[in-house]
């Protein structure tokens, strides 16, 4: 099969001087051109830092991306995500030809237009019948176009009644439901979208979801996605960039991208030992430890999805009680409440001292994907209290497999959903 | 897997710098309805809220040349000919105003739409376009206001003759417009990394005015100040006034020569300006 390439970066840098621009920029810009005429290579060039905001640099400049390389098909749906900083929003500039790159190159073989925020254009004292037709045409449409569908995208925005007002009088939400629905009916081949859905409410933001996947499936247009809503992400987008600190550090499925980036965005562990005095504590228990680990006892991060995973925890009781009950949480990587978990009616009676228990999640009941986990402690016996509650402070791992002990079996290979994968009993057919 | 597809047929690529010289043309062409939108945009909201509205297009015309007629007319003793003082002003002022309202409107190109080159592009160029185009429309209201006056001091009995070169008068407004759009496009790519050229562009304008003939005819500053003549004599739009009030007036001369330089400096400003202006727009938004 041929891959039909729409758009293809090559090794496409982007570098910028920090600081403020003063004499100090004249005198490298004179230096600068003092080496081109002498036909020497730019001396800025060579120096840089690479772009972690954290760690104080050496030097004045630094690259915000560095080689990034990536080919995006026709008709596929790209999520680019990454921590803040990473570089999105600079690939976003580049690919929307907002800025250049330092070096590199960009190719193309269809329109790119951008939706890099919308209400970009916008002019308060026009109405928003004018603005519609204002922003259309910078986002590159023709009147011709825009006409065309102007009454599509007023009944989309839902501003029906303002639309011969002035949009200074609109409310901010009325501004980006018009913005937004002029972008949606743009009709580039590439589509390039960054954090739009962040705003909006629910219904509109759901609106806008189903808008894009008709957009994208639907009329099989390329769209490039940059969002930090990772359920957005996944539902939308096909395949996923995962960048951190101007580099591609993964390409592939977008749900691997997905586990990737949330791996990268957290430095929690499968094991967690707090220092004797800085655990979570009241005045009747300390938190010491965490831990996952299988049956042996042993501590790792991934486990197959027909394994069992048992929770360690190890706590230090400080004062005598009777009322002591820990419970668990459980998330997943879109950050779902997957389940609660306490020690029911348990009567215990703790003197001081140091404890441990673990808790099992059964093999075959935990879907793919990381968890994230967190243990509490709390009384109810009097009034309800919470001692702590240590949220997504330690993950684990599980991998599907494909095996007679799993709920998918051996022959299906595609996308399993569900937040959960136990293995049902499903009764012998029967003819009626 | 082989992508087999030869290497030239991109639409299009994104590269670190221009072309040594790229005026996309048929870009510019793709986006004209914005550039339309854009001086659509232009005229109607200025005076959005007044209440004179566009009125203000001809008080501030009008103003000045009373105020220049009682200083450098009544006051300084600056002799017209047969015209009357506040016409001959008028005419320079309505041309004059066309290039100031050009060039200052161009100079911060960049600057002021910074928030929206940020975010989405098209063809640059189309938006110091509108600037220029969007101004023709103020001075098409000024102008009306001047054949007023004309027609008023006509019938006043003032000696005033039509030039047949009135035919060529459009030709000299553009000429004009493409002077104020190269020299404001050159300065809003400087304006973009170094700001001083903000605070210069302000009394610079006002300079310039002194030496471009506006309030004066040309051949007075060569009899009363033949050392310094040739500042104004240098100066292209010094001609462009002049020839101005030749056609409109039929007063003054007329510089074959004086005309050619213009047009040559005109040409040269717009070409350097273009291509400093494509220069910068590729990523003036990590300056500005």
């Amino acid at each position: 099969m041929k891959k039909d390439i729409i758009l293809k970066a090559e090794n496409v840098s982007k570098q910028y001087r920090l600081g403020q621009v003063g004499t100090g920029t004249l005198s490298h810009d004179i230096n600068r051109w003092w080496h081109k005429i002498r036909g020497k290579e730019n001396p800025y060039l060579k120096i840089g830092d690479t772009n972690d905001r954290a760690t104080k640099g050496n030097s004045d400049y630094v690259w915000a991306l560095q080689d990034i390389n990536f080919e995006v098909e026709r008709g596929e749906v790209l999520g680019i995500i990454g921590k803040n900083g990473a570089g999105k929003s600079t690939l976003l500039k580049i690919l929307s030809k907002v800025t250049a790159p330092t070096t590199g190159s960009i190719k193309s073989r269809g329109r790119i237009a951008s939706l890099l925020e919308v209400g970009t254009g916008f002019n308060g004292e026009m109405t928003g019948r004018e603005n519609i037709f204002l922003n259309g045409a910078i986002l590159g449409m023709t009147k011709k176009e825009i006409s065309s569908k102007l009454d599509e995208i007023i009944e989309f925005s839902g501003c029906e009644r303002y639309i011969d007002t002035p949009v200074k009088r609109y409310s901010s939400g009325m501004t980006v439901r018009l913005a937004f629905a002029v972008a949606a009916f743009l009709e580039p081949e590439i589509l390039v979208i960054d954090e739009v859905l962040a705003v909006g409410d629910a219904e509109f933001q759901k609106k806008a979801i189903g808008k894009m996947q008709d957009i994208s499936k639907g009329e099989g247009r390329t769209v490039l996605f940059v969002s930090h809503n990772m359920a957005a992400v996944k539902s939308l987008c096909t395949k996923g960039i995962v960048m951190e600190n101007g580099n591609i550090v993964f390409t592939g499925e977008i749900e691997k991208a997905i586990s990737e980036y949330l791996n990268l965005n957290n430095d929690v562990g499968s094991f967690k030992r707090y220092k004797s005095s800085e655990g979570p504590s009241s005045e009747i228990i300390r938190l010491l430890e965490t831990e996952v680990v299988n049956e042996k006892l042993e501590n790792k991060s991934d486990y197959f999805i027909n394994e069992s995973v048992g929770i360690r925890i190890k706590f230090e009781i400080l004062i005598e009680t009777d009322d002591l009950v820990l419970g668990l949480n459980l998330y997943n990587n879109e950050e779902t409440h997957i389940l609660s978990s306490h020690q029911k009616d348990q009567i215990l009676n703790y003197g001081i001292g140091i404890y441990q228990t673990i808790v099992w999640f059964p093999n075959n009941f935990l879907s793919e994907g990381i968890h994230f986990c967190g243990v509490a402690a709390m009384s109810y016996k009097g009034v309800f209290r919470v001692h702590f509650h240590d949220i997504n402070k330690f993950c684990f791992n599980i991998i599907d497999e494909f095996s007679t002990s799993t709920a998918r079996g051996t022959s299906y290979k595609g996308k399993f959903p569900g937040i959960v994968r136990p293995i049902l009993n499903w009764d012998n057919v029967i003819r009626l | 897997m082989n992508d087999n597809n030869t290497p030239n047929d991109w639409l299009f690529e994104i590269t670190p710098k221009n072309k040594f010289f790229s005026l996309n043309l048929k870009e510019v062409w793709q986006y004209r309805d914005l550039l339309l939108l854009f001086v659509k945009r232009d005229v109607i909201t200025v005076y959005k809220q007044t209440v004179l509205g566009p009125l203000w297009y001809l008080i501030q015309p009008l103003f000045t040349s009373v105020t220049f007629t009682i200083i450098f007319n009544n006051v300084a003793g600056i002799d017209t000919g047969t015209i009357p003082p506040f016409l001959f002003n008028l005419a320079g002022i309505t041309v004059w105003n066309y290039f100031t309202a050009c060039l200052t409107g161009t100079s911060d190109t960049f600057k002021a739409n910074a928030a929206i080159f940020g975010k989405v592009y098209f063809p640059r160029i189309i938006t110091p376009l509108s600037v220029v185009i969007s101004n023709l429309v103020k001075f098409g209201i000024q102008f009306f206001i001047f054949i007023g006056f004309y027609i008023f001091y006509y019938f006043q009995g003032a000696n005033l003759g039509l030039n047949g070169l009135i035919l060529f008068f459009p030709v000299l407004i553009v000429i004009m417009g493409i002077l104020g759009l190269g020299l404001g496009m050159l300065i809003s790519a400087m304006v973009t990394k170094y700001r001083d050229f903000t605070h210069l562009i302000g009394f610079g304008i006002q300079l310039l005015m002194y030496l471009s003939a506006v309030m004066y005819p040309m051949s007075l500053i060569k009899d009363k100040l033949p050392g310094y003549g040739w500042l104004v004599e240098y100066n292209p739009l010094a001609y462009i006034i002049e020839t101005a009030r030749y056609m409109l007036l039929d007063v003054g001369e007329i510089s074959v020569l004086g005309l050619s330089y213009t047009l040559a400096v005109t040409i040269a400003v717009f070409f350097i300006g273009l291509l400093v202006f494509n220069k910068t727009e590729k990523s003036f938004i990590d300056t500005v």
